[in-house]
């Protein structure tokens, strides 16, 4: 994976991330069950250090950013279990790691199907 | 014997659950995608399958980074589903074919490909979701299970992936191996995933309607042109999601004859997907021409 092409803004899940991020997205696989995201809500902080998430990680779980828990090793399709406990949907998402409003994000989108 | 009538390929998207259960498919956002699957109705309506061998990939809910299978087969008598996590109704169960399984399990290993074998499997929305708007009546009537399934995982979630070409491959083994089951059944194909979308990075919202419509023009015709793709350049046209192309790929190589294709829609956006759908209708071929 190491001299492979650089894609602005993308972050293959490999050797690397799959390691480091191994509690965080641990984590989020507990999600599954409605009682683990009853008790995360309720106390995010010592919920993400009963399984062990280091200091970055437990930063960027508090303050929802998505590029900081990509950069600590989260895969999307485990972090979207995190995200929709927040109540956000992919566009949400979109526009956060963007910078764009959530209505921009819409319209690059539908831009793209012309 | 049992024979391949066709394959139908399909985006997958959470946000699609909600939308059947709310009853959403006549809504201006959804109906371009949900219309897309009509002509694929009447295609199952004349056809029959007994079968489906549906190829996706899991989402963090059969399989983890703790054990994750590079390929795996479902060798179970039933495939519950379950809650994901991001509030989509769960669907019921669908029967499996533990005999067809075995068969397809054994083909393929004495093939050379190693795949895992789960006698317990969750499906989830990459499997549920196709199945609910090809057969329609599952999204309204959840008993109805009008056909049995093989499901196929394949890893498109860490590095290292199979290549396409082994992807397809692995599809050919896997359509020699249901061509050489000696029951008379009918056996459709569907693969689950794609086409670009990227949910995660800078780049998130990314989409490539050109690229798409090149590999839907390969999977209807030659699909060899993309047998030379890497994984990376596959991410750099179509995502990182985009990946799930590899479903649609093994699916293809599954088809061992001629085929024609029957209909395709593609819609963006659905969610940040580019949503298609696609039937192809395997052509009947000679026993002599069989490989
Ligand atoms: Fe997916």
């Amino acid at each position: 994976m190491a001299e492979q092409k650089q894609i602005f803004g993308t972050y293959l899940f490999g050797a690397e991330a799959a390691q480091k991020g191994y509690a965080l997205n641990n984590m989020c696989f507990t999600f599954n069950d409605k009682a683990n995201r009853d008790a995360f809500l309720a106390d995010p902080e010592g919920y993400c250090r009963k399984y062990g998430l280091n200091e970055e990680q437990i930063k960027a779980v508090l303050a929802k950013d998505v590029i900081g828990l990509l950069k600590a090793g989260g895969n999307i399709y485990y972090l979207a279990k995190l995200t929709g406990i927040y109540g956000l949907n992919m566009q949400d998402i979109g526009a956060i790691q963007t910078g764009m409003t959530v209505d921009q994000f819409k319209a690059k989108l539908v831009a793209a199907g012309k | 014997m049992a024979r391949i009538i066709g394959s139908m390929s399909a985006s997958h998207v959470p946000a699609v659950g909600n939308a059947i259960a709310r009853g959403l498919q006549e809504d201006p956002y959804w109906k371009p995608f949900f219309d897309g699957f009509t002509p694929a109705q009447k295609w199952l309506a004349e056809v029959k399958p007994d079968v489906a061998v549906v190829f996706s990939n899991d989402h963090g809910l059969n399989f983890f980074l703790d054990k994750m299978p590079i390929f795996a087969i479902g060798a179970a008598p039933s495939y519950p589903s379950a809650d994901e996590g991001w509030g989509i109704p769960v669907n019921d169960p669908w029967p499996g074919i533990p005999p067809l399984s075995w068969h397809i399990a054994n083909h393929v290993v004495e093939e050379e490909f190693d795949p895992v074998i789960c006698q317990q499997m969750l499906i989830d929305h990459a499997v549920c979701l196709p199945m609910a708007c090809f057969f329609e009546d599952c999204g309204r009537n959840k008993g109805y299970r009008p056909v049995k399934i093989v499901p196929v995982g394949i890893n498109t979630v860490q590095f290292p992936m199979p290549s396409l070409k082994r992807c397809f491959e692995f599809g050919r083994a896997i359509g020699r191996a249901i061509e050489s089951y000696p029951e008379d059944l009918k056996v459709v194909l569907i693969g689950t995933g794609g086409l670009s979308h990227q949910l995660e990075g800078e780049r998130a919202g990314h989409l490539n309607k050109k690229f798409d419509t090149y590999c839907m023009d390969c999977i209807a015709g030659d699909p060899s042109p993309l047998l030379g793709l890497s994984n990376v350049d596959l991410v750099e046209q179509a995502g990182t999601a985009g990946l799930e192309f590899m479903n649609w790929m093994t699916m293809r190589g599954a088809l061992l004859g001629e085929v024609r294709e029957v209909t395709r829609t593609y819609h963006i956006p659905i969610s940040n997907t580019a949503a298609a759908v696609q039937v192809l209708e395997q052509l009947p071929r000679l026993a002599a021409a069989a490989e």
